[in-house]
């Protein structure tokens, strides 16, 4: 019914993915992204926890910040990539800090809302107790926050990966992005659905993943 | 109120600070001056070219804006009303709003060729769902005592869908709807980036391949203070649809 130049069958799409892991001719590729990927993600995570605990105990900076954080989703960030590379070069460089770029934000604003939401009463027993500074940020202050930390993780996650394959299909040296972009261009179907099927597979393993984990612990936090 | 907003500026101006503390670091060949990029800003808006692109972008924009709004709140509106389509649906939109479009849009370009309707439905695709599954929420989220009374008032599905629901749902869809623009935004400028001929995504990327430094912070600079207008009054109109707060 569809020509092959548009979309092949999903059985051949299953069997191209299947040629592409066994045979290994893109592991390098697939390599690059996931390293590329894990790394924005570290970074935009802890980066992301810093600002915003830093923000968390500055209220005025915070106020002139909200704004700020509440466009920044609203504006394409993206069209920022060009000059990463000007500044990175074309490679692992600029790639990561879009990555990190597109994720750190909401790793902010959700560290912002989980401090928030630690109850009071948490904290005055942490007080009765006597707990210091860094024990009560550590055993009170970051547990009961947890559930709205993992929120930030799969968000700046899931945010991370589309700023990464997006700056593999513009420019870049390798990655599935790269591929899939390559594929396309020389009407490889087989390589472009293959990769494609990767990633999407690849993305929806880790984002369930991480919502699984983060319901849990909205349920096992939510009853206190 | 006001003493926010100048907190705001003041940290406007310490990041414009920033920026020009950065140029003296690693100077001009990377990033240009605050003053520099706005001069050519000013330049650029006065090119015919400038505007050539501006209008295929913001003609593509305003379309995948029409079918990706239309289309979501009429898609949430019939899903919404039936209890059992909102529970299958929603964990399925949630899936497919977290993947990476971009993906797609190699799909995209095979089945429509690359122009205008390319574009456009490439913004449609990032900008359906979350409009989808905010009016999906909305209609959750109207209290049960409206549609009781409205039960009791005799009114027919119709009227009760235009004088009652709809009205109730309004601000949390439109909410969605603010959320869906933004990112039909950002999709309409990925598909320039990545393949188009036309449009201020595409002139990016010209600029990149030309390591025109200047240009590219001056483009990026106009795209992010218009998408920053345009999410402000719309967050403005959504605040007066809220009547307070």
């Amino acid at each position: 019914m569809i020509n092959r130049l548009t979309m092949i069958p999903p059985t051949e799409m299953a069997g191209a993915l299947w040629q592409i892991a066994s045979s290994g001719k893109f592991n390098a590729d697939i390599l690059f992204t996931v390293t590329n990927t894990a790394a924005a993600i570290t970074l935009s995570v802890i980066g992301g926890f810093l600002a915003g605990a830093t923000l968390h105990a500055m209220p005025r900076l915070r106020h002139a910040a909200n704004p700020l954080l509440s466009a920044y989703y609203a504006v394409p960030v993206f069209v920022f990539y060009p000059l990463l590379i000007v500044a990175f070069g074309v490679g692992r460089g600029a790639l990561i800090a879009m990555g990190a770029l597109v994720g750190i934000v909401a790793m902010i604003v959700n560290t912002l809302d989980g401090l928030d939401r630690v109850p009071p009463v948490l904290i005055k027993t942490a007080e009765v107790l006597k707990l210091g500074y860094a024990r009560k940020l550590l055993l009170v202050r970051l547990p009961a926050a947890l559930p709205y930390l993992v929120t930030g993780v799969k968000l700046a996650a899931a945010y991370s990966v589309i700023g990464i394959v997006a700056g593999e299909f513009i420019l870049a040296t390798a990655g599935i992005g790269k591929r899939i972009a390559f594929g396309y261009q020389d009407f490889d179907n087989r390589t472009m659905y293959g990769m494609l099927l990767l990633l999407l597979i690849l993305v929806m393993v880790v984002n369930g993943a991480l919502a699984y984990w983060e319901k849990r612990l909205h349920r096992r936090f939510g009853r206190s | 109120m006001k003493a926010r907003h100048l907190d705001t500026l003041l940290l406007l101006l310490c990041l414009g600070f920033a920026w020009e503390l950065i140029y003296a670091l690693v100077g001009p060949d990377v990033v240009p001056s605050p003053v520099t990029t706005l001069r050519r800003a000013g330049e650029l808006v006065q090119t015919a070219n400038f505007w050539k692109d501006a209008a295929s972008t913001g003609h593509a924009f305003a379309l995948a804006c029409a079918i990706g709004i239309g289309g979501g709140i009429a898609i949430g509106l019939l899903l919404g009303f039936s209890k059992l389509a909102t529970e299958v649906a929603d964990p399925m939109l949630g899936t497919i709003y977290s993947i990476p479009k971009i993906t797609l849009y190699p799909i995209i370009l095979l089945i429509f060729g690359l122009n205008l309707s390319a574009k456009v439905a490439f913004g449609v695709i990032h900008g359906v769902f979350p409009v989808i599954i905010a009016t999906m929420s909305a209609l959750r989220n109207v209290p049960p005592i409206h549609r009781r009374t409205a039960h009791v008032l005799g009114l027919s599905p119709a009227a009760t869908i235009s004088t009652v629901l709809v009205p109730a749902a309004l601000p949390e869809i439109f909410s969605g709807i603010r959320i869906g623009v933004a990112v039909t935004l950002l999709g309409t400028l990925l598909a320039e980036m990545f393949a188009s001929a036309s449009g201020l995504g595409f002139a990016l990327t010209r600029a990149m391949e030309l390591h025109e430094v200047v240009d590219i912070f001056a483009l990026a600079l106009l795209i992010f203070a218009s998408a920053a207008i345009l999410n402000g009054s719309l967050l403005a109109l959504e605040r007066r649809l809220r009547g307070h707060d």
